[in-house]
């Protein structure tokens, strides 16, 4: 494919990606106009006050926490993907998401059993995202250190999915000893929300994003080189354990802190790159980088917008609308065109 | 013009160690590989050739002697300075990708550039060059898995001329291949060893092709490696004792491996 088609792809995809942060802040429970909505982030005013507030407290926050959210899952599945040589691979794989789940468990179902203050300190906001981070960077430290041992790829990609259910087990016997409430806490948790973010909330998100972003771009030539296998990949001089290391590192980063905040969100990173390298029909990582963070943030929007059920009082929990959304879209792609590509 | 030595291998054991003890595969094995000539590693199943080829491009240690590169032994190079002396091309299957044939060739060119591997006017022109040399410039543009293996084969090695290496060396290019595609891709070996001024060592089973084509040959068998031109090689008789099978043997006259009692 030539460069100038891939250049009006992505302009095209600019364009959506402005044109869905736009509908996912306008609609809602109170649809807002997009003039209002584009005269109050200008720095004017919207025609309502009430509008104002929506949009600066609620709208605007969520749109942001998507994007990052978005992009973050989706470029931690390319990374994945390339990395194990396996389509199927994603975040969840290395057992991120379920630490991070197993230390929001052990947070609200255990909450019973710690001292008053400690309870109170680790059910509030900060205290579920430290534990998230504690749960997944855990894991994290369990795999690299198993990694270190392991010269075959396919033994970490393995070692992830153990410590996931174990992890998954674990929550199990929480679950059965803990009460209703807490229960119910918990499954709220891991339908995951984009909403309720407070600006400071976002603030680190962005960052921990950013750092994760950064190290994912230093890793796009190295994975170039992975596309020929390992031993070529070396044979081109990289530095495949550090490479490993890099890309195991900025997937903990942006999953770990993802689903700290937002939950456990499913379907994004697997689906989202498979959706680039159909588009761009490439395997070109300085191409799927970028297209990967534009379809992701573009994806993440539309399922938050049709989440939040425009025009009813009811909002859906985005975990099941990214599966329930994207898991046709990527039926259909394999089946018109029949392979799957790392 | 005079052949310089590109690689040696001084009293070079080659094998595995463990806790266990060492496992020494081939012993006493010296080389000199020279620019300008094309070099084929013949021997049985199991001898040892893989084992040296790996010893050989550093991706193992020697258990003793040293591999010596461009006057500096392969050890003391970083992965990038390595990667400008040394390109290999292996038998297997490639990961299935979207890469087309102009991309693979020209990730050839990662030891030369930047942190995020933008190619210079300059990188793309010894890619185009590498397609030209090797006669693949009208598959640019195709997808590898749309190519036959006999193209593939010509894509890896094109892949190898865009490292610019002065060592480039070949797990059994030809396997996979039917005879007419065999002799074409040692024919072209040939040529760019002689155009490039390169050494290009491979491992091959086609021992009739081999003595034909190649200036000098390595020879494995259970007791030495020994490492000379096709007709010394032929006239002291090393040839014979490469299978250690009463039922096969190398007629000097003909040039070739016979059947007995057939």
């Amino acid at each position: 494919m030539s460069t100038k088609k891939n250049n009006i792809i992505f302009i095209g995809l600019l364009v959506l990606l402005a044109v869905c942060f736009l509908l996912n802040i306008s609609l809602g429970s109170v649809k807002i106009p997009v003039d209002d909505i584009i005269s109050s982030l200008s720095g004017g005013y919207a025609t309502k006050n009430s509008w104002e507030i929506i949009i600066w407290n609620y709208r605007l926050p969520k749109a942001i926490t998507a994007i990052l959210v978005g992009m973050g899952l989706s470029i931690s599945g390319l990374l994945m993907q390339t990395l194990f040589r396996n389509p199927l691979a994603g975040p969840d794989v290395l057992g991120l998401s379920s630490g991070a789940s197993l230390g929001v468990a052990f947070v609200i179902l255990g909450a019973g059993f710690m001292p008053s203050f400690l309870s109170e300190f680790f059910l509030s906001a900060y205290g579920m995202v430290l534990a998230s981070i504690l749960g997944s960077s855990l894991v994290l430290l369990a795999v690299l250190v198993v990694s270190q041992k392991l010269r075959d790829t396919m033994a970490i990609l393995i070692v992830g999915l153990m410590f996931g259910s174990f992890a998954n087990a674990i929550i199990g016997v929480l679950t059965y000893f803990s009460s209703a409430e807490e229960l119910q806490k918990f499954t709220f948790w891991s339908l995951g929300s984009l909403g309720n973010q407070s600006w400071n909330n976002i603030l680190i998100l962005g960052i921990t994003c950013f750092i994760g972003l950064f190290l994912s771009a230093i890793c796009i030539k190295p994975l170039n080189a992975l596309l020929l296998g390992e031993r070529y990949a070396k044979s081109l001089g990289i530095n495949f354990n550090k490479t490993r290391l890099l890309i195991i590192i900025a997937t903990s980063i942006l999953a770990g802190s993802i689903t700290a905040f937002a939950g456990p969100i499913a379907f994004i990173g697997l689906a989202v790159p498979h959706i680039a390298k159909m588009i761009f029909q490439t395997s070109s990582h300085y191409i799927l980088f970028w297209s990967t963070l534009l379809l992701g943030a573009i994806v993440l929007l539309i399922c938050d917008t049709i989440a939040q059920m425009p025009g009813s009082d009811f909002t859906l929990p985005i975990n099941a609308i990214t599966s329930i959304i994207g898991a046709p879209i990527v039926v259909y792609l394999l089946v018109r065109k029949r392979k799957f590509m790392v | 013009m005079k052949n310089k030595i590109i690689l040696s291998a001084v009293k070079l054991s080659t094998g595995y160690s463990s806790k266990k003890g060492k496992n020494v595969i081939g012993s006493e094995i010296n080389l000199e590989l020279k620019s300008n000539t094309l070099i084929s590693l013949i021997g049985a199943n199991g001898i040892g050739k893989s084992t040296l080829l790996r010893t050989l491009t550093g991706i193992q240690k020697p258990l003793s002697g040293e591999v010596i590169l461009n006057h500096k032994n392969i050890d003391s190079y970083n992965p990038k300075e390595l990667a400008q002396q040394l390109s290999i091309v292996l038998t297997e299957n490639l990961p299935p990708s979207n890469l087309t044939v102009f991309e693979l060739v020209a990730l050839g060119r990662q030891p030369y550039t930047n942190w995020i591997g933008k190619l210079t006017p300059e990188d793309i022109s010894k890619v185009n060059e590498a397609l030209s040399l090797t006669q693949i410039s009208y598959l640019a543009t195709k997808k590898h898995f749309e190519i036959s293996d006999g193209q593939l084969q010509k894509v890896l090695i094109a892949r190898a001329l865009a490292q610019d290496t002065p060592l480039i060396i070949l797990d059994e290019p030809t396997t996979h291949l039917d005879l007419v595609h065999k002799v074409s891709l040692l024919k072209l070996l040939k040529k760019l060893a002689s155009e490039t001024n390169k050494c290009i060592l491979f491992s091959t089973h086609d021992l009739d092709l081999a003595l034909q084509l190649s200036d000098e040959m390595i020879v494995m068998n259970s007791e030495k490696t020994v490492m000379d031109s096709p007709e010394n090689l032929i006239k002291n008789g090393i040839l014979n004792s490469l299978f250690a099978d009463e039922t096969i043997y190398f007629d000097k006259e003909k040039a070739k491996f016979i059947l007995k009692n057939l």
